[in-house]
């Protein structure tokens, strides 16, 4: 398996590929992943040349650790297979497949990252995949989607299309889209894969957005897609773990540790019953305080 | 390559370059236009000269405004107005011609 499937990934930023200024030194922000837009951002007359802006970034600027994720057009255009292997010729991280509907959709792209592998001798399986759910079939479909390809390390719902699809809109409160963030968190769970929520679209209201943010953390997703540099502070600040958590998780992982040695399943820590269901919470929390910079 | 017809890649945004490309009967001619054309006016026709070898093009007119690019830019400009200017928008050689 490719060892980055698990990363972390609390921030996922889009940068519009069409946009050289933008995409040159996104590093510097530092969030967990970038995600290069060939999609929506690009007017589809620079569909081309945001390609030739896309590989030379990839090969020439150093973005420092941060995972490079490209998400290409919709399997429904012209334009995805050379996306695919400009992805793969460049080295990208990660390729984010648009307007997801059925496992055959991230098959198809499977297919076509393989052989663009062979082509320009890339490692085989370096290209990790993950869905954007666009809609409500992507949405009913979450699971099939989610076990379609070992390369894929996750769905992210993508409220625009969504909510247009289910006839409604985005709002502040974000209840039209709770649905499918349940669905799709439940979903990536079943498979083993990371989920991560939509993007906050009002740059104005940050408090608005670190409530979203806090409710996308509690509701179990991995991190957030994110458009604009000014939110990431805030994401990571939200999935720091705090002092009292990474204490207690500590606390978890030696007890678990210590009482599977002497055969004991549940025990007390802190006043709460503890089995080995805690565990893994216990050691995410921890790699994600470490990744903060609060914990080594 | 040969360039057939006249093809434009680019903006004159802050850390773009504009690139123009048409035929030319013989040789390559570069007109370059630059914000910072006293620093980095020969290093950016280097680079101009240099993507026009890797995509064999011989016979060329090329007018570049440059508002501060970086290489990286420079190149992705020519490829793109370069491959407009023979009509090719898929099985680019990336890694080869073009890197």
């Amino acid at each position: 398996m490719n060892e980055n499937k698990k990363r972390l990934r609390r921030s996922m930023m889009f940068m519009n590929c069409q946009r050289p200024g933008l995409i040159k030194d996104a590093y510097i922000y530092r969030p967990d992943s970038i995600m290069f837009d060939l999609e929506d951002a690009v007017s589809i007359n620079q569909k081309d040349a945001a390609r030739y802006s896309l590989y030379h970034t990839l090969r020439e600027v150093d973005y420092q650790g941060i995972e490079r994720v490209v998400r290409i057009n919709g399997l429904d255009t012209e334009f995805w297979k050379e996306d695919v292997r400009v992805c793969v010729a460049g080295g990208a991280d990660a390729i984010r497949i648009a307007k997801t509907e059925r496992a055959d959709d991230v098959r198809q792209v499977e297919a076509a990252v393989e052989a663009a592998e062979k082509e320009f001798n890339r490692p085989a399986g370096s290209t990790l995949l993950m869905a954007a759910i666009e809609s409500a079939r992507g949405v009913m479909n979450a699971l099939e989607i989610c076990e379609a390809s070992d390369r894929l390390f996750g769905i992210a719902l993508s409220g625009g299309d969504y909510t247009k699809d289910l006839q409604t809109t985005m709002s502040k409160s974000g209840i039209e889209m709770m649905g499918a963030r349940h669905l799709l968190i439940i979903a990536a769970r079943a498979a083993g894969v990371q989920c991560f929520d939509t993007v906050y679209l009002d740059l104005d209201d940050m408090d608005g957005f670190r409530r979203e943010v806090e409710m996308d953390k509690q509701l179990g997703f991995d991190g957030k897609s994110i458009i604009n540099p000014r939110q990431i502070e805030i994401v990571h600040q939200v999935y720091t773990p705090t002092e009292r958590e990474i204490i207690f998780a500590e606390k978890v992982v030696h007890e678990i540790e210590d009482k599977r040695s002497k055969g004991i399943g549940v025990f007390v820590v802190d006043g709460r019953m503890i089995d080995i269901a805690f565990y893994d919470g216990a050691i995410k929390t921890l790699a994600m305080a470490r990744a903060a910079g609060v914990y080594e | 390559m040969e360039i057939k017809r006249s093809a434009i890649a680019g903006t004159l945004e802050s850390s773009d370059a504009q690139v123009l490309i048409e035929p030319a009967a013989e040789g390559v001619e570069i007109d370059l236009v630059s914000s910072v054309m006293n620093q980095y006016g020969r290093q950016i026709r280097q680079v101009v000269l240099e993507t026009l070898e890797r995509l064999d093009i011989k016979n060329v007119h090329v007018s570049v405004t440059d508002k501060g690019a970086l290489d990286c830019t420079l190149k992705a400009r020519v490829e793109a107005a370069a491959f407009r200017a023979v009509d090719q928008m898929n099985d680019i050689p990336w890694g080869g011609a073009v890197r």
